[in-house]
């Protein structure tokens, strides 16, 4: 499988689809059906086992003919978590019956992982699942939970033995959002916006069909969705003074009247560093690509989180008395986040959440010693107690 | 912002070769004792090891062509070896000779460069460019030496990095007909070695009075072969500070996993977990930069605003790194006995060295257009 193998597959999907003439949908429905969704992925699941540095070609010349996307941002959780933990775990029926939605964007998947007490501490999770028959009774509660208002399913770690350490005694299912005792209510946050929810699962039943991966190994599969979640933050390829530094430069440009020296100076100090962490992000991928991936992920979300802050900071100064002024405080529900899109009292208010989301940047400087240093870790006085015994 | 080529940000199999080589030259004949032994006495330079860096290595004729009796590889291989200079802080004049007086004659041309550089890159001569280490990319030509009515030059460059060691000097000169590079033998100058802040890289003074000089090329050619030389040596030397930042982490982090205190080893305490995880991610950041310099400065495209970002960038890196190894290895860190102490050295004159950070960020400003 070569690049122009791929373009020709497109060339070709192209002039038998007209993306002119052809329904949305229908058009995305297709190409999954012609293997060219996620061209990594196995035949008949949207792809043709095809070296996963292959799917840019595929995206750029879908982009270049006009083609519709999948939307996905907006679909982000499901492409970038849910849908490589189902392929990893997933039974036959699983796969078939979750990815081509998934993907065309017809399902839209969220990720109730998180707990009011068990955040950065995963593993600690209370919300239990009971057997019952074939079905499973789900309660407890989830938080953080993006795109729940708009979830059709959601992947779901549930507490299934109390009486085992912690990390064992988990187990991973797929949640019909639509389901009896889902309830999903809005959190809202420092932006105003309600981004985020709270979701209660009382009484949840959910068919043992619906399991992802044996009894007990939630954790393994949750590992997964951890995992590919950090890949996927490593984002995307961005030109130079591409996302906020490029908004920022611009502002400068075209606003003479607001400079000054120490905003000048600072200004340029961010210049500097965006464009090294692009030149790293674009490391990170070269080396991907290469099929050497290296640990510098991690420390790639580090950094990100504080140059956005550092810039969303700046950018509100710089803006001298518009700063002083917010653009909207209605609750609204977004169906993705959207940085460009609003002004920067948001933008600097959001900003907060990138250190925290996604692995807070306390947890990600312990995997980074821990893992890529080779540091001791820390005291772990959980290990060996069973979930039921710990203090909470 | 216009279309750039896509850059090569990784090491080829060569580069790693060509590393491999040096590191094990360098971990046999410049080990952190060794140099410690070596700075204080009449010969702070190791020119054996030089000789074989240089020659037997070809490390010298790196960014050569092979028709001047170079290696024709380029500055991505020539920073590969300045990273693994770095990381041992080796004492060797390969800036000023392999790098600064090499890049200045290859910019140049002509004849008196052709005879000149097989040498420099065969290692039988080592070189020195005549300006302040600490001249910057874009500054005025310097107006310290002039060309007398004779040919002959007279005046002073002060702090030139490996002159007291150097045969040959590239001596940037101004005459009746405007700027000029010209060769000049060391014999015919006077040079005074000063006390370096830097121990294992030397500075000295150069004194010309009528010294015999030939013409190596002349006016706005003179003036972009120095710029060249200087934007060349500036963009390299990232890769040096990149080694000197991957030097402080291993050497802090192996310092913490066996330094115990309090009944565990140091490195499991989580401040100072983080504070490493940080020097990491700075790390990341210097290597992909300086590698996007030196790929820039070989394939010529985006070098001025490259240039820029890596000393902007990576020179503070490797100082903080530097500084906090020394605050991480607490009281040993702070003695004489320790290298640390070389590298910091090495790490705050390298952020002076072609330009500090701050004149690198108002030169960047002014191409990148963020006017003040």
């Amino acid at each position: 499988m070569t690049p122009d193998d791929l373009q020709a597959q497109v060339a070709g999907f192209l002039a038998a689809h007209d993306p002119k003439t052809t329904d949305r949908l229908e058009f995305l429905r297709a190409r999954y059906d012609a293997g060219l969704a996620w061209v990594h992925f196995p035949e008949g699941l949207g792809g043709q086992g095809a070296p996963r540095a292959l799917q840019p070609v595929v995206e750029a010349a879908f982009a270049a003919a006009g083609a519709p996307d999948n939307d996905p941002r907006r679909i982000g959780i499901g492409l970038g978590m849910a849908a490589p933990t189902i392929l990893a775990f997933g039974t036959d029926e699983q796969r078939t019956r979750y990815l081509r939605p998934l993907w065309t964007g017809e399902e839209v998947w969220c990720q109730l992982f998180s707990e009011p007490g068990a955040g950065s501490d995963l593993a600690a999770l209370a919300t239990r699942a009971v057997r019952d028959g074939d079905d499973w009774v789900v309660t407890g509660q989830k938080v953080w939970t993006s795109s729940a208002h708009t979830a059709r399913w959601g992947i779901l770690v549930t507490r299934t033995d109390p009486d085992v350490p912690k990390h064992q005694g988990m187990t991973y299912f797929l949640c019909d959002m639509t389901a009896p005792g889902v309830e999903v209510r809005p959190l809202r946050q420092i932006t105003g916006e309600a981004e985020f929810n709270e979701v209660f699962l009382t009484g949840v039943r959910i068919p043992d069909t619906q399991r992802l991966g044996a009894v007990g190994e939630g954790w393994k599969v949750a590992q997964t969705t951890l995992m590919n979640e950090r890949v996927a933050i490593g984002g995307n390829a961005l030109p130079r003074e591409g996302g906020l530094i490029g908004m920022v430069s611009k502002t400068w440009r075209e606003r003479p009247e607001l400079r000054t020296p120490e905003l000048r100076d600072r200004l340029v100090q961010h210049w500097v560093e965006a464009e090294s962490l692009r030149l790293a992000a674009s490391r990170l991928r070269q080396q991907l690509t290469a099929g050497a991936p290296g640990p510098e992920g991690s420390a790639m979300k580090v950094a990100f989180s504080e140059l956005n802050q550092k810039l969303t900071g700046l950018e509100i100064e710089l803006l001298g008395e518009e700063g002083l002024r917010y653009d909207d405080w209605t609750p609204r529900r977004p169906e993705k986040v959207d940085f460009l899109g609003r002004e920067a009292g948001y933008r600097y208010l959001r900003a907060k959440g990138n250190s925290i989301e996604g692995g807070t940047s306390e947890i990600l400087r312990n995997i980074i010693s821990e893992r890529v240093l080779g540091l001791p870790s820390e005291p772990r006085v959980d290990k060996d107690v069973a979930w039921k015994d710990l203090p909470r | 912002m216009s279309e750039l080529p896509t850059p090569d940000l990784l090491y080829s199999e060569v580069e790693e070769d060509l590393r491999a080589s040096v590191r094990d030259l360098l971990t046999d004949q410049a080990s952190p004792a060794a140099l410690l032994a070596r700075v204080e006495t009449s010969e702070p330079y190791d020119l054996k090891l030089w000789k074989t860096l240089a020659a037997d290595l070809g490390a010298a004729g790196l960014m050569v062509p092979e028709e001047l009796g170079g290696h024709g590889a380029s500055a991505r291989e020539t920073a590969v070896v300045l990273e693994e200079l770095g990381r041992s802080v080796a004492p060797v004049p390969f800036l000023g000779s392999a790098v600064l007086a090499t890049s200045a004659l290859l910019a140049a041309g002509g004849s008196v460069a052709a005879e000149l550089l097989p040498r420099l890159a065969a290692g039988e001569l080592t070189g020195a460019l005549a300006v302040p280490l600490s001249t910057a990319p874009g500054a005025a030509f310097p107006a310290t030496v002039s060309v007398n009515g004779d040919g002959t030059l007279s005046g002073r460059a002060g702090t030139v990095v490996d002159a007291s060691v150097a045969e040959l000097l590239v001596v940037p000169a101004t005459g009746p007909d405007g700027p000029g590079l010209y060769a000049v033998e060391a014999s015919a100058a006077q040079v005074t070695e000063l006390v370096s802040f830097d121990l294992t890289r030397r500075v000295a003074d150069v004194e010309l009075a009528n010294a015999a000089a030939r013409l190596v090329v002349s006016g706005a050619a003179a003036e972009a072969a120095l710029d060249n030389a200087l934007t060349t040596a500036a963009g390299l030397l990232a890769s040096e500070q990149t080694g000197l930042t991957e030097w402080a982490l291993t050497t802090t982090v192996t310092y913490l996993k066996g330094r115990y205190q309090f009944g565990r080893p140091v490195g499991g305490f989580q401040s100072l977990k983080h504070r490493l995880a940080n020097l990491y991610t700075d790390l990341v950041n210097a290597r992909a930069t300086a590698r996007y310099a030196a790929d820039a400065l070989a394939g010529g495209f985006d070098v001025p605003i490259a240039v820029a970002v890596a000393q902007a960038r990576v020179a503070p890196i490797a100082v903080h790194a530097v500084e906090e190894a020394i605050q991480l290895h607490g009281g040993i860190g702070m003695t004489w006995e320790h290298p640390a102490h070389l590298f910091l050295k090495r790490a705050k004159s390298d952020e002076l060295a072609f330009g500090t950070p701050g004149r690198h960020r108002a030169r960047l400003a002014d191409l990148v257009d963020l006017p003040a």
